[in-house]
């Protein structure tokens, strides 16, 4: 495009409403709600951006997009070097146009958020990195040349994806170590079909394997092989991005019952074992009438969409703090209000119900109130005396957060984690105590955000090819010396 | 993918695999298991390992068929490929010398005793294996686990073969005739609550494999979480041997009932489809 399009269009134009599948429809089956733009729509709403000099959406991205360069590309209609500009800060933009916590980010810092709202800048990563998925090709870059060592790569969630194609590129070796028997980790088994297409994430996948890593898979690193074995097999490094898998409890009376499930366990029959399709798959999962999901995460948000999408005639949330507090992505909520899910907010579970047979009859809760704000700056929930009442479900999903998984420590001499189990990790390199040995993403922080874990994956590939270089230099220093 | 090198029905609906798995039999002890996914709609499925090579880097499962996925699992044959196999999962067995070891293995159970035998007579103890079955034609390994164990009794409900009665009926017999320092017990839940009640009374220390629900098997989804010492614990990463003295047998067994109908009914489905389809050939 030679011709320079018209920009700073935020103030005469609104914000392009993103065209979503109708919430009676959409509730019936996983298939994707967003139905994205169209061109003009894509070129419309990037033309609303003001151009600010000091570019605060960048700021407010967590890998540091420079999403002024992108909307100029969208408005011209050159879309592929739009996708060229993202990619080279960002490899999966079509997950993080569709996942990203935008309006915490890069929408929240933009100059029309408060008087005119946000250019779409989410929905616009998620145009551009489809429309490359329309044209079928997918653009290789390119790789540099072989640099004889190998890094192997634990676990295939965002921040190990990331952390390979990063090296790839850079002429390093990639060999990725998945524990299940697909690779995408919580893209494949946690955020279900209908918020992002499981081909989208195949395709970044195929993507990666062109870039010449090798995929692993059915292999449980700290079982199947150790870090220490990994060495010895003849890795230079090696990056842990295994994630927060292990599902937290609330330690309420009735949690074994049947028809009590980790968000985990719900999401991954649902999602990775296709249980929605029993008898043709043979997972089973409880299709529950009255479903309640405990939390106001993302993960909450999922779970408690498919209980509806699963036949629920009553899908809720039960949350404790008020909707304000609510970690989920606003447009996860909305999409959830309008399909009809019910929330109970400062609502705390305090006891499951269940009958002779040990099959869940209700939930017993307490109301809350906000008390003085805690260390989170949310006011903290108290609970109001004898306001005890009982939520009758028969299905109950528990979705208040995972912790560390202690297979990959247990199994490692000397590896360095604090008190709760997460690695310990340099935040600018992901170097931990052991050399050679990296670690990024919620295995560092604790559960956070895609886009956060793909940034330490990104990180912590500079890190790691930065210290194989050296290594090599040293390796040669010892030689001739 | 994984092949099957050798498949032998052992009895009605009980198969034996062998699988070359060199990279999980390196690291393979016994009281561990694997998790196999036969095909792209097949359940993942726990199965204690029954056998290990570690020089030809073999493994073998036994399997009945219970469901769906077991019985496709069944049908195969040697030659035919899995899609999926994975492991080894769970703590190894503690292994020692306790000087007398009583193994009781029940049903499906008996089959992952023999590298559990072999295991506690390498730290020196005497081994007397109680194997049992609701009869004879179902009771299998008798010879194999025999060959490695300085005694056997063998146990049949319809008396058909050996002792007429369940394993904790022969247990008992030993329990009284001689100092036992640990009894391991692998098979039905009601088999290994049994035989935990039985050792509470003699005050025996005894251990037993669990097999509770479960998808991932590596601590994530927390569906094969049992109540051991009133606290929960997930049997793929913490277990699957717990104190039997310790475990809720209660809730294990309330547990394992979770999806009975909806199996019942994929099974029975695809037994249908399995008769027409040979019907059509």
């Amino acid at each position: 495009m030679t011709e320079k399009p018209r920009m700073r269009r935020g103030m005469e134009v609104p914000r392009a409403k993103m065209p979503e599948r109708d919430p009676q429809e959409r509730a019936c089956d996983f298939q994707e709600v967003p139905l994205g733009f169209t061109p003009l729509q894509a070129m419309l709403e990037a033309s609303r951006c003001l151009l600010c000099q000091k570019e605060p959406c960048r700021l407010g991205c967590p890998v540091g997009v420079p999403i002024k360069d992108f909307m100029i590309a969208v408005a011209s209609a050159d879309f592929m070097g739009a996708l060229r500009i993202i990619r080279d800060a960002n490899s999966l933009p079509a997950i993080c146009g569709r996942v990203c916590p935008q309006e915490d980010q890069c929408e929240k810092l933009c100059g029309l958020t408060k008087k005119f709202g946000s250019v779409s800048i989410g929905y616009l990563e998620r145009f551009v990195a489809d429309k490359e998925m329309e044209n079928g090709n997918l653009e290789v870059p390119e790789i540099a040349p072989p640099s004889g060592r190998k890094v192997a790569i634990v676990g295939s969630g965002p921040a190990g994806l990331t952390c390979a194609g990063e090296l790839a590129k850079l002429g390093q070796a990639v060999t990725i170590f998945e524990a299940l028997h697909v690779a995408g980790g919580v893209l494949m088994y946690g955020i279900p079909e209908f918020r992002l297409p499981k081909k989208i994430v195949q395709r970044e996948i195929d993507y990666l394997k062109k870039l010449g890593v090798k995929f692993e898979l059915d292999t449980l690193v700290g079982r199947t092989l150790t870090i220490p074995e990994l060495f010895a097999e003849g890795y230079d490094a090696i990056f842990i991005g295994t994630g927060a898998g292990l599902p937290v409890f609330m330690n309420v009376p009735g949690e074994n019952l049947n028809g009590v499930y980790s968000a985990n366990e719900f999401l991954t029959r649902v999602n990775l074992m296709k249980a929605y399709d029993f008898p043709n798959y043979d997972t089973p999962v409880m299709r529950g009438q009255k479903v309640a999901v405990i939390g106001g995460g993302n993960t909450a948000m999922d779970a408690v969409r498919c209980a509806l999408r699963l036949g629920a005639k009553q899908a809720m949330i039960v949350y404790r703090r008020s909707a304000e507090g609510m970690p989920a992505r606003k447009d996860e909520i909305h999409h959830a209000q309008a399909e009809g899910i019910i929330f109970h907010y400062l609502t705390a579970p305090v006891k499951i119900l269940g009958n002779g047979d040990g099959w869940v009859t209700g939930l017993e809760c307490q109301r809350m109130a906000l008390g003085e704000p805690d260390s989170s700056g949310r006011r903290r929930p108290v609970p109001s005396p004898d306001s005890n009442f009982v939520l009758e479900v028969d299905t109950v999903v528990i979705a208040i957060g995972t912790t560390a998984n202690p297979i990959i420590p247990h199994t490692t001499p000397g590896l360095g984690t604090n008190r709760w189990g997460y690695i310990l990790a340099d935040p600018e390199t992901g170097a931990t105590n052991i050399p050679g040995v990296y670690a990024g993403g919620d295995i560092v922080t604790g559960s956070a955000t895609v886009i956060l874990a793909a940034g330490a994956g990104k990180r912590s590939a500079q890190a790691i090819h930065k210290y194989l270089t050296e290594l090599k230099e040293s390796k040669v220093e010892t030689v001739t010396a | 993918m994984p092949e099957i090198l050798e498949k032998k029905t052992l009895a009605p609906k009980i198969h034996q695999f062998k699988f070359y798995a060199p990279r999980i039999v390196k690291k393979a002890k016994p009281g561990q298991f694997v998790i196999l996914r036969a095909n792209e709609y097949a359940e993942r499925i726990p199965m204690s390992i029954a056998g290990l090579d570690k020089q030809k880097g073999t493994l073998t499962i036994v399997v009945l068929e219970v469901g769906k996925s077991t019985a496709f699992l069944g049908s195969l044959e040697t030659g035919d490929v899995i899609l999926d196999l994975f492991g080894p999962l769970g703590q190894p067995t503690e292994m020692g010398n306790f000087g007398t070891v009583v193994c009781v293995g029940g049903g499906i159970g008996i089959a992952p005793l023999y590298p559990l035998i072999e295991g506690f007579k390498s730290f020196g103890n005497k081994v007397i294996t109680i194997i049992g079955a609701r009869s004879q034609n179902l009771l299998i390994k008798e010879k194999e686990l025999g060959s490695v164990s300085d005694e056997i009794i063998c146990t049949t409900d319809d008396g058909s073969y050996g002792m007429k009665g369940l394993v904790t009926d022969a247990l008992a017999y030993v329990l009284e005739k001689e100092k036992v320092g640990l009894v391991m017990a692998v098979g039905p839940v009601v088999m290994m609550r049994a035989v935990s009640d039985l050792t509470k009374t003699y005050a025996v220390k005894t251990m037993v494999s669990l097999n509770p629900i479960m998808v991932d098997g590596t601590g994530m989804c927390g569906g094969c979480r049992v109540v051991v010492d009133g606290k929960n614990q997930f049997a793929c990463v913490d277990g699957p041997d717990f104190d039997g003295h310790q475990v809720d047998f209660e809730n294990l067994l309330m547990r394992q009932r979770a999806y009975q109908i909806q199996e019942k009914n994929s099974y029975e489905s695809y037994q249908c489809k399995v008769l027409n389809s040979v019907k059509v050939v």
